[in-house]
């Protein structure tokens, strides 16, 4: 058979078309299965009782029981739940932002002594388990009366922590050129000045993904929250979640539900913001080079 | 610059120099031996100030605590009455405590068995979406979202499919015709399903893992085919090691983090069955949180570390061979 030139690319698009199918088909069969429990959850969510036991397993529940919502959510104070890591979260967000800015600027343009010693030993705090403060901290907060409440899931890692996010923002602030800098103290801007009105405005994708991540940390935060708030009415999402799962056991349309209504802020949320997810990530996987 | 000095002349060296220039706004000064000008103790208070939030913290929160712990460590202590020294006690018994030992075996074949398949499945979807098709980044989106969702409620929902009379698993499993599992009541199963639950959360890492394998010089692929090289000696000969300090660093933080298992145990099967999930955190807390032990519990965090640190090292010693650094790492 002779080969032609035509014929060799011919062959060549066939394989290729062949593979970019293969290729989708992949993506999208991993997709379906990485979204599946979602749709399992909301399924079971809407099933009245006793429907989730039927097989074979029914997709779309018939009757539709809205009514599962407002049972799992009055049965425990979810409202309050909601309230709290609402509060918790944001306090978190907002003090990070403000003090890991300023800590990444001392690092990134101030020069002073033993800034490469402190540097490190930040970094050597992201490398710690957090068990070692754990049982100290404990301690210190049930001295201070600060056990049962929002204490103890704020201060500690606003201040002191947040080593992940001095970093991003550092590594960030060190690209930014030194000139706008140098032309600002021409004019006659100290360090606040230059930190508030030249770096900020321009480091907002850092302090955005920065914001992000933060949120999805501490809306998610469990092991703290579980040790720190003992009554009703402090805790969070997610230990109300669990309380729920301790006291409904089997009932798994009614668990499904509250689940979802967890679950579903930080989704809306992520869909939000999900340029700043994403590139964050990257940003600070790749700029530890 | 050449310095040369003798006995009965001074010179000064550009350090010098530059602290004695005079700063627009500054008095001159008397030519004197100073380092200190205006200018570096205004840099140094500057900086220490706007450190100070953060070093507060460190100070109160991690340094110390860390400093009473270790004393911790050494005393029996329940919170009621005053702690009361014990020596080594607490570290011989870490090694006679058959939950400490139980959890630590938990541990490592959760994190060994764990990390390196879910790095490989990371890998592996990140290589996918690497190829050259459109919508990528719905897929990333999407493949990134079960990793944000909070870990009780991930964990509930996994629960209730791997549930081993009504959970869709074993409707699967039944549907295909073979015996359904007890998955989480099961004694050999249970760490199984917990890393399978574990990779549904693998996408951070994917998206490492794709920005790295973005940045790889595509040069150096089309070199590799132009000299012959097939799709899987591209991948092994070009591609891996222009990535592997990202993996590397993605292994090391699996291990480290998945070293500190917690809340899915906690959830799911409360270290159960027959403590075959009982991980060294959750037994941790157990015997800090419940039992109020806190000095053994301290002693058992310091385990962790040691450990955790000899990981580390041993990880980053062995890197050596592997890690390809195109720059040298500063």
């Amino acid at each position: 058979m002779v080969e032609t030139a035509g014929g060799a690319r011919r062959q060549a698009h066939f394989r290729n078309g062949i593979r970019t199918l293969v290729v989708y088909v992949l993506m999208i069969a991993l997709a379906v299965a990485m979204m599946l429990p979602f749709v399992w959850m909301v399924s079971t969510a809407l099933k009245a009782r006793g429907a989730e036991f039927t097989y074979p397993p029914q997709w779309v529940p018939d009757p539709v029981k809205w009514g599962n919502f407002r049972e799992a959510l009055t049965s425990l104070p979810f409202h309050l739940f909601f309230r709290n890591t609402l509060t918790i979260t944001l306090a978190n967000v907002v003090g990070t932002l403000i003090v890991a800015s300023m800590s990444a600027y001392a690092f990134a343009r101030v020069n002073f002594f033993g800034r490469k010693f402190w540097f490190r030993v930040v970094l050597a705090t992201m490398m710690l388990p957090s068990v070692i403060t754990m049982v100290p901290n404990y301690i210190i907060m049930t001295k201070l009366n600060w056990v049962d409440t929002f204490l103890p899931l704020t201060v500690p890692s606003i201040l002191g922590g947040g080593a992940f996010y001095i970093f991003i923002l550092r590594q960030f602030f060190a690209g930014i050129p030194r000139e706008l800098d140098e032309a600002a103290r021409m004019d006659g801007a100290g360090h606040l000045r230059i930190l508030f009105q030249i770096i900020l405005p321009l480091a907002k994708p850092a302090l955005a993904s920065v914001a992000v991540l933060s949120f999805i940390a501490n809306w998610n935060e469990f092991l703290y929250a579980l040790i720190y708030l003992d009554s009703m009415e402090k805790k969070t999402l997610s230990i109300g979640l669990r309380l729920f799962q301790t006291q409904y056991v089997t009932r798994w349309n009614l668990m499904m539900a509250a689940s979802t209504v967890v679950v579903l802020p930080v989704i809306a949320m992520f869909f939000f913001a999900q340029k700043y997810f994403v590139e964050g990530v990257a940003l600070t996987g790749l700029s530890g080079r | 610059m050449v310095k040369r000095r003798t006995a009965d002349e001074r010179s000064i060296s550009t350090d010098e120099a530059a602290s004695l220039a005079v700063a627009p706004g500054e008095s001159a000064r008397p030519m004197r031996r100073r380092r200190l000008s205006r200018r570096t103790i205004r840099e140094n208070v500057a900086g220490y100030l706007f450190l100070l939030p953060w070093l507060a913290g460190f100070l109160a929160w991690l340094a110390i605590p860390m400093g009473v712990s270790i004393y911790l460590s050494f005393t029996r202590y329940n919170l009621f009455k005053p702690p009361v020294w014990q020596g080594l006690v607490n570290y011989r018994e870490l090694f006679l405590d058959e939950l400490v030992l139980k959890s630590l075996a938990n541990t490592s074949y959760y994190t060994f068995i764990g990390v390196p398949i879910y790095t490989v499945v990371a890998l592996g979807v990140a290589v996918l979406l690497n190829q050259k098709v459109r919508g990528i980044s719905i897929f990333r989106t999407i493949y990134y979202l079960p990793a944000i969702v909070p870990a009780v409620a991930g964990t509930l929902i996994w629960m209730w499919i791997f549930n081993p009379d009504f959970g869709l698993a074993n409707m699967l499993l039944k549907g295909l015709g073979l015996p359904p599992q007890r998955w989480l009541y099961d004694i050999q199963q249970a760490k199984a399903v917990l890393i399978f639950m574990s990779i549904w959360g693998m996408g951070p890492t994917m998206v490492l893992f794709l920005a790295a394998l973005q940045n790889v010089p595509k040069e150096l692929t089309e070199a590799a085919y132009i000299d012959g090289a097939n799709a899987w000696q591209r991948f092994v000969h070009v591609t891996f090691p222009m990535i592997s300090p990202v993996t590397f660093l993605n292994m090391i933080n699996g291990f480290i983090a998945s070293f500190q298992i917690f809340t899915p145990a906690y959830i799911a099967t409360s270290g159960g069955p027959a403590n075959a999930t009982l991980f060294y955190v959750l037994y941790l807390f157990r015997v800090a949180i419940q039992y109020l032990d806190f000095g053994f519990a301290a002693a058992m965090a310091w385990l962790l570390f040691f450990i955790i640190l000899v990981l580390t090292l041993l990880q980053i010693y062995l890197s050596r061979r592997w890690v390809y650094y195109e720059v040298a790492p500063d």
